[in-house]
């Protein structure tokens, strides 16, 4: 029901402290931050803009922990658990790597 | 001519924007009103240019209007269009322009610099699609109207020898080609027109494709069976009416469609297809499969012809139809476009 | 993309399919609503439904706002549009749904000033720059668009601007949920919940879905690895007879929600006694207006407005279809005199709807291909 996307943060504007340049995928836009006030992104944040708002600042820790979850799935439940039990490393896509594409 | 009462489909009670726009409507439009009216009911597939018999010479000719908001925008102008799309409708109905004739419908009040510029500009485009500007015809309606100017460009065109399109040729398993990057034209216009606050590093790609058409059928022509330059209504519509004149099924290979980054991520924030966006300067071709690859050889070894590919294939099924695979196995219907392209927040 | 094109990864997407594959008991039918219209967009663009078993099934849910408006409300915004010096903006989304005497882009064809925006901020921009005409913003939406609307009459408020208005549509996710999850018919197994409604509300206003329904519901993502996840998490608590909230979006969406949004909407609206909406009727407490203090910027209130009313035609369907009771393509006009150059019903009104993204994206029998056969044809 509604259409957002990641964006991010360029430069915010020196003259109004509400709105930033935000680049998406070489696509830019003054976008409105009122609505994260409370803690609000930096240059080089990630966020999420929905009609010129940015709606939340998007977390790459999650989306690391997401992308570990979606490799692990399919394989064996007793793998995960062995995984889990003893703590060990699995193959986590870097997100600065190559492979993904910026 | 058709003089008897050829039944008149066309039942909307008035005009509205999409019946101009290049998709649904404007077929409704055409082959509800005016194929019935001026030809019969035997009118055949349409095309974007007719071919004419004078004397016992096959001639190709074809008419376009071009109204476009602003009328200059990176990469282009809507002088450049007039010309470029009068020689791409000939092209790819397998003809080299030779002479186009233009008319001019001009504002009151339009600035003479404004003008002026737009027609240098259609002479450096005349020049460089080798065309002849035969002649013309100016109007002037009352300020308020032709947001600046109109213009109308028609054209005859030679026929290129070694290559005959219809789209009934076309077979299952033939392949079918674009000549590059889809959506820089319509992206270009919409990030112009101011409305939605968006900038990018885009251009127009509005140029003739005469040199691309010309290298295709040198390479390949008895190959060819089917070209069309995706103006309004895009990919998705040239080739959803080639699937309705053939009876066969399009499937297009998503990951090999071409799409800048800058024109993907406008569609991502605004909500559009980009196969449903126009361009100015590619064109769609579909060719025999044992021919295809010569073809492509030929599109890609010409200058500006670089980034062609094969974006996917006729097949027996889905019946006139266009559909979209994915490489996981997803598919997806892709209709003509309804109207204009609209930015959604939905 | 980033963000994006991570979660359109092939390979990932072919494994979760395989996943939701192994997880699907084939002696049980799994229904599962996608609330928000974004989702099902994304299930037939990506051709999501193509990965999934026989009985998994999926049933598009009331999350589309331009289809749920009554077109009552199109025609009392479309009638102020006459008004001289008047701009009526809204977002292209409106623009070609069918009031009773046409849709914004055909009054926008016979003169009248209708602007597309891409933001509410954008129609106050034009207020601005319009000082000798009126702007009133036609805004639809979930939570996730109404702080967007908020914080824009906010602004107006502080600047004083005086020819700006509002004309609110705003609705509320959960009540449509309960006017589904209550109905007799109910059918549903399982929720994939709003993704972006989520950044603003938070999760727990879904609690009562679990916790009185019995009811799984995940809240996910828009892309196609999202959504699959979102069905991964599903049937593991369908199958192991759980019914929990779970926040698949965790990138995005905090469990309780964006409190400077919910402030600005705090600030500006409250809620209607009741609002109509198409396909489900009148429903309590289900959409936004503007509060008594915002009066001014208020266009009901401040504008003659006729309060209109257009019945849903009756032949339309989209109460069993929006239910889940009914697929698209069972209802009597789908696709025959209701399309969506023509839409007669709510559903085939946006893209967005389930019936206008079945009939664009899937009204034929789907040819299914193999990725073997994908690859062997590409190269």
């Amino acid at each position: 029901m509604c259409l957002a996307i990641p964006g991010k943060i360029i430069a915010l504007d020196s003259l109004n402290a509400s709105q930033a340049l935000v680049d998406v995928v070489g696509v830019r836009r003054k976008v409105d931050l009122g609505l994260l006030q409370d803690a609000p992104p930096v240059p080089g944040d990630w966020v999420l803009i929905h009609v010129g708002f940015a709606m939340s600042k998007i977390s790459e820790a999650d989306a690391a922990d997401q992308m570990r979850t979606l490799n692990m799935l399919g394989e064996v439940d007793a793998a995960m658990e062995e995984v889990r039990g003893y703590g060990l490393d699995y193959d986590i896509p870097d997100p600065s790597s190559r492979r993904w594409k910026q | 001519m058709a003089t008897t009462a050829h039944k008149i489909k066309f039942r909307e009670a008035q005009i509205e924007m999409a019946h101009g726009a290049g998709g649904k409507a404007s077929r409704r439009l055409v082959e509800g009103l005016f194929a019935p009216l001026l030809y019969g009911s035997s009118a055949g597939p349409l095309a974007d240019a007719a071919h004419i018999q004078i004397n016992g010479t096959r001639i190709a000719m074809t008419t376009d209007s071009f109204v476009v908001k602003p009328l200059r925008f990176p990469g282009g102008s809507i002088g450049e269009l007039a010309i470029n799309g009068t020689v791409n409708d000939l092209a790819v109905s397998g003809a080299k322009a030779e002479a186009i004739v233009v008319t001019f419908i001009l504002e009151a009040g339009l600035p003479t610099d404004v003008l002026e510029a737009e027609v240098r500009a259609m002479g450096r485009a005349a020049e460089n699609a080798g065309v002849l500007i035969a002649g013309g015809d100016t109007k002037v309606v009352e300020h308020g109207h032709a947001d600046g100017m109109y213009i109308t460009t028609t054209g005859i065109g030679r026929l290129l020898s070694g290559v005959a399109i219809s789209p009934r040729s076309v077979r299952p398993g033939d392949k079918v080609l674009l000549s590059g990057p889809i959506g820089d034209h319509g992206i270009t216009i919409l990030l112009a027109r101011g409305d939605l606050d968006l900038e990018a590093e885009l251009h127009s790609d509005t140029r003739s494709v005469l040199p691309l058409v010309q290298a295709i059928v040198r390479e390949a022509g008895a190959g060819v069976r089917w070209m069309r330059d995706p103006t309004r209504g895009g990919v998705a519509t040239s080739l959803n009416e080639l699937a309705r004149d053939c009876g066969l099924g399009i499937v297009l290979f998503e990951e090999k469609i071409p799409v800048r980054d800058s024109v993907r991520g406008a569609c991502e924030l605004l909500g559009l297809d980009p196969l449903h966006i126009a361009n100015e300067g590619q064109f769609l071709a579909v060719v025999a499969a044992d021919q295809a690859d010569a073809a492509l050889q030929a599109l890609r070894s010409t200058t500006g012809g670089e980034a062609a590919t094969v974006i996917g294939e006729v097949r027996e099924q889905p019946e006139s139809a266009v559909l979209v695979t994915t490489l996981y196995g997803g598919t997806r219907m892709v209709d003509m476009l309804v109207g204009d392209p609209l930015p959604r927040i939905c | 993309m980033k963000f994006v094109d991570e979660f359109r990864a092939p390979e990932l997407i072919s494994k979760a399919g395989e996943e939701i594959r192994r997880l699907a008991d084939p002696n049980r039918h799994y229904r599962i609503m996608e609330v928000c219209g974004g989702h099902t967009h994304a299930i037939y663009r990506f051709g999501l439904k193509d990965l999934l078993p026989d009985n998994v099934e999926l049933i598009h849910g009331p999350g589309c706002p331009v289809c749920v408006l009554p077109m009552g409300r199109i025609d009392d915004g479309l009638s102020l549009a006459a008004e001289p010096n008047f701009i009526f903006a809204a977002f292209g989304d409106m623009m070609r749904v069918p009031g009773t005497h046409g849709s914004p882009l055909e009054y926008k064809a016979r003169g009248m000033d209708v602007r597309i925006v891409y933001s509410p901020a954008d129609a106050l921009k034009l207020a601005r720059n319009n000082p000798e005409k009126h702007v009133m913003f036609f805004a639809i939406g979930f939570e996730t668009t109404a702080p967007s609307t908020a914080l824009t009459l906010i602004r107006a408020k502080a600047e004083s601007l005086k020819n700006f208005s509002v004309f609110c549509n705003h609705i509320v996710i959960t009540p449509a949920l309960r006017a589904i999850i209550d109905a007799p018919d109910m059918v549903l197994d399982g929720f994939v919940g709003p993704g972006h409604v989520s950044t603003v509300i938070g999760c727990q206003p879904y609690l009562w879905i679990a916790e009185e329904a019995g009811k799984p519901v995940v809240v996910s993502g828009f892309e196609p690895l999202d959504i699959l996840q979102s069905m991964v998490m599903l049937l593991r608590q369908l199958n192991a007879g759980e019914a929990k909230v779970e926040n698949q979006y965790k990138r995005v969406v905090a469990w309780e929600g964006n409190r400077a949004a919910l402030r600005a909407m705090e600030e500006v609206f409250e809620l209607r006694s009741e609002f109509e909406w198409r396909g489900l009727g009148f429903i309590p407490q289900s959409a936004y207006k503007l509060r008594a203090s915002y009066a001014q910027w208020d266009a009901e209130q401040r504008f003659t407005v006729p309060g209109v009313r257009v019945t849903d035609p009756k032949a339309a369907q989209c109460g069993e279809v929006l239910r889940g009771v009914l697929k698209p393509a069972q209802c009597r006009l789908f696709g025959r005199e209701c399309t969506p150059e023509q839409p007669v019903g709510a559903l085939m009104v946006s893209s967005e709807g389930s019936c206008a993204a079945h009939y664009n994206y899937g009204h034929l029998k789907p040819v299914t291909i193999s990725s073997a056969a994908y690859r062997a044809a590409a190269h």
